[in-house]
């Protein structure tokens, strides 16, 4: 199963996840799920948790990352898990808010 | 309403000045998240699943007009123009972020509010009866208590690190509005035998994984010795109160594993010893804070409203909202108006920071400027006068507030579900919503006074329960699922429900409930509420039109 690391940002809260950043060891935190880095075996996930986390204790941009099953649908990474699909996309009664309502500003 | 003396303003101001410096470190990495989440969580500030979340305290339910314009101010600039009213009569924010919450503490500060002890293993929000100082046949109001445990808990060095959280409510009335019951100590304000007011004292209720409803270990407790027993009993619990395991450590399982007959003998052990201490509440000090609960100044009214009476004569909407949302008040010519925070189709609890606006201007034209916020996610009017409710009615109704549901089965309790909350399993809103679109008014007026709770996880925050129909969301194998229980109550004859068999898919809720409501019309007799039918019949015939088995 790929996965991907999801996370909060320290400031805002929001849903932010892991992506590679401008260096080649650097990461980055992106608000759209299409910018997170796919681990596509259990070893590359571990290495990715690993980044996170040395990243949220150093940087301190970001709380709490952790790993989500994800698989992609026509092109679109979307997660397994239905907590996880509102968790990136905001709540389900509410389309005017969270990250469904962001738009390319994500 | 209690107004801040300079010790309640140095208090809160101080918090905030400790709580901007402690976001600041954390911002700039001087402290870790480990370190800092129990300070934010003190200061009633969680991280949810999509933002942070801050959880505002109303102390007792009661605020004014000026606080209530506050909170809109407050949802309007720093969130995202909404606000959602809880089941502990607390307001909660759902996307503040972490940098400007210290600014919106500060606001808060302004119109003497906080959110301190609105989470963390201390001694919550004091919550009270929605009606207290209103009510007919109050035995006195119970907010002048509420507002003595509030001072005495903020704070108290002894009390900050319970085993685990800690809930009282207090009520002034025989009838309960603030499931006092289901509470880690419930009060229930009572005459003596020489007619002196004191408190039947009920300890061990709660909801959450292991529901309880609380045991009374004393009849009567005298107006003077309430701190001291409070004290006690928190003594008591802070002893034997399990640490090793969260979900045992509520003080409903302690006074289970303790036994009700040795719990209450070991709490009047430990008053012995300081009940004639500086916790002896003296009169003064009571008549000081009794004082700011006076009643406000009623005019002197005739008992009826022919004009009222004849508006609802004329008008059907008028009469329904008059049978359901307006409540008989202690003041000749005046009630307690009902605002429903349940339309169709909507999020139980939530409000505009427009309708915040709307509903404090009522209170300045219609009641002293006092509002409530009730545990059953409602907002309250409570001193209209009769002759006026009219016109109170056609500006609810350009609000788009005039519901007129109140203990209706749309009138629903429900936490945020798994539409906001990290602890979810499942959403519990749009299960509401969907039974609010299933029942018209009309099959509500025929069905008549039902609760219907709903919680999203078995913490219980919806109060599942307690609802004559309670509807718990699990997981079950990455699915959402519900399980529905009947036959509870959170009333002053409080009963846990029981489950009806196994669960069902978030499709098939609303069919089952529709199908435990026509059980109960065809079985209903002459008057009877469903809560009667149900204690009456039992569950099997529920359970057999629902499952087809008996």
């Amino acid at each position: 199963m790929a996965q991907i690391v999801i996370a909060s940002d320290l400031g805002s809260g929001r849903v932010v996840f892991l992506a590679k950043g401008e260096k080649a060891d650097e990461v980055a935190w992106r608000g759209l799920i299409e910018n997170a880095e796919v681990a596509d075996d259990e070893a590359r996930a571990n290495e990715l948790l690993a980044l996170a986390e040395a990243d949220a204790n150093a940087r301190h941009e970001v709380v709490d990352p952790y790993l989500i099953d994800v698989r992609e649908e026509g092109g679109v990474l979307r997660p397994t898990k239905y907590r996880e699909a509102i968790r990136c996309l905001g709540p389900t009664i509410r389309q005017d808010l969270g990250k469904q309502a962001e738009g390319a500003e994500a | 309403m209690y107004r801040y003396d300079e010790h309640d303003h140095a208090l809160v101001q101080d918090r905030v000045a400790q709580f901007r410096r402690q976001v600041e470190r954390r911002m700039k990495g001087e402290i870790t998240e480990d370190q800092f989440r129990p300070l934010r969580l003190m200061n009633g500030l969680y991280l949810q699943l999509h933002a942070y979340m801050l959880r505002v305290a109303i102390p007792y339910g009661t605020l004014d007009s000026r606080q209530m314009r506050k909170l809109a101010h407050i949802a309007r600039r720093y969130d995202k123009g909404y606000g959602h009213f809880t089941t502990r009569q607390n307001l909660q924010y759902n996307w503040p972020k972490l940098e400007e919450t210290p600014d919106i503490l500060a606001e808060l500060a302004e119109v003497e509010m906080h959110a301190i002890q609105t989470s963390g293993n201390c001694i919550r929000n004091v919550t009270s009866d929605q009606y207290a100082g209103a009510a007919k046949g109050e035995v006195e109001d119970p907010r002048v208590w509420c507002e003595i445990a509030r001072q005495w808990s903020t704070l108290h060095p002894e009390f900050s690190f319970l085993p685990r959280k800690f809930k009282i409510a207090i009520t002034g009335c025989e009838d309960d509005r603030a499931a006092v019951k289901v509470h880690d100590i419930g009060m229930i304000m009572k005459r003596g035998r020489a007619g002196e007011v004191g408190f039947e004292v009920i300890v061990g209720g709660g909801l959450g994984r292991t529901p309880f409803v609380g045991k009374a270990i004393r009849d009567f407790l005298p107006k003077e010795d309430f701190l001291s027993y409070l004290e006690a009993i928190l003594r008591v619990y802070n002893q034997l109160g399990r640490r090793d395991n969260k979900y045992k450590a509520r003080i409903k399982v302690t006074l289970h594993e303790t036994g009700q007959e040795e719990f209450t003998r070991l709490v009047e052990e430990e008053w012995a010893e300081i009940k004639d201490s500086t916790l002896k509440l003296p009169k003064e000090e009571v008549d000081r804070i009794a004082k700011h609960f006076e009643p406000p100044a009623f005019r002197s009214l005739a008992e009826a409203s022919p004009a009222t009476d004849a508006r609802a004569a004329a008008d059907p909407a008028f009469a329904a909202w008059m049978r359901h949302n307006v409540h008989e008040h202690k003041a000749a010519g005046y009630a307690i108006a009902n605002i429903s925070l349940k339309p169709m189709g909507e999020a139980p609890g939530d409000a505009t920071a427009e309708q915040m606006d709307v509903m404090a201007d009522l209170a300045d034209e219609f009641s002293f400027s006092e509002l409530r916020v009730t545990h059953a996610q409602n907002i309250v009017l409570p001193h209209v006068e009769q002759d006026r409710l009219p016109e109170l009615f056609d500006r609810l109704l350009e609000a788009e507030l005039a519901s007129a549901n109140l203990g209706l089965l749309s009138d629903i309790i429900c936490c945020p579900g798994l539409d906001y909350c990290a602890l979810a399993n499942a959403r519990s809103i749009p299960i509401a919503t969907q039974l609010t679109e299933r029942f018209t008014p009309e099959k509500q007026e025929e069905v008549g006074d039902l609760q219907i709770k709903i919680s999203g996880c078995i913490n219980a925050c919806g109060h599942h329960h307690v609802g004559h129909i309670g509807i718990l969301g699990v997981d079950r194998k990455g699915e959402e699922h519900y399980q529905v229980q009947i036959g509870g109550s959170a009333s002053e004859e409080a009963a846990l429900g029981k489950i009806l068999g196994r669960g069902f898919s978030a499709d098939q809720v609303v069919d089952v409930v529709d199908k435990i409501i026509e059980t109960y019309l065809e079985l209903r007799e002459d008057g009877e509420e469903f809560i009667e039918t149900y204690r009456r019949v039992g569950q099997d015939p529920f359970k057999e039109r629902v499952y087809g088995t008996a």
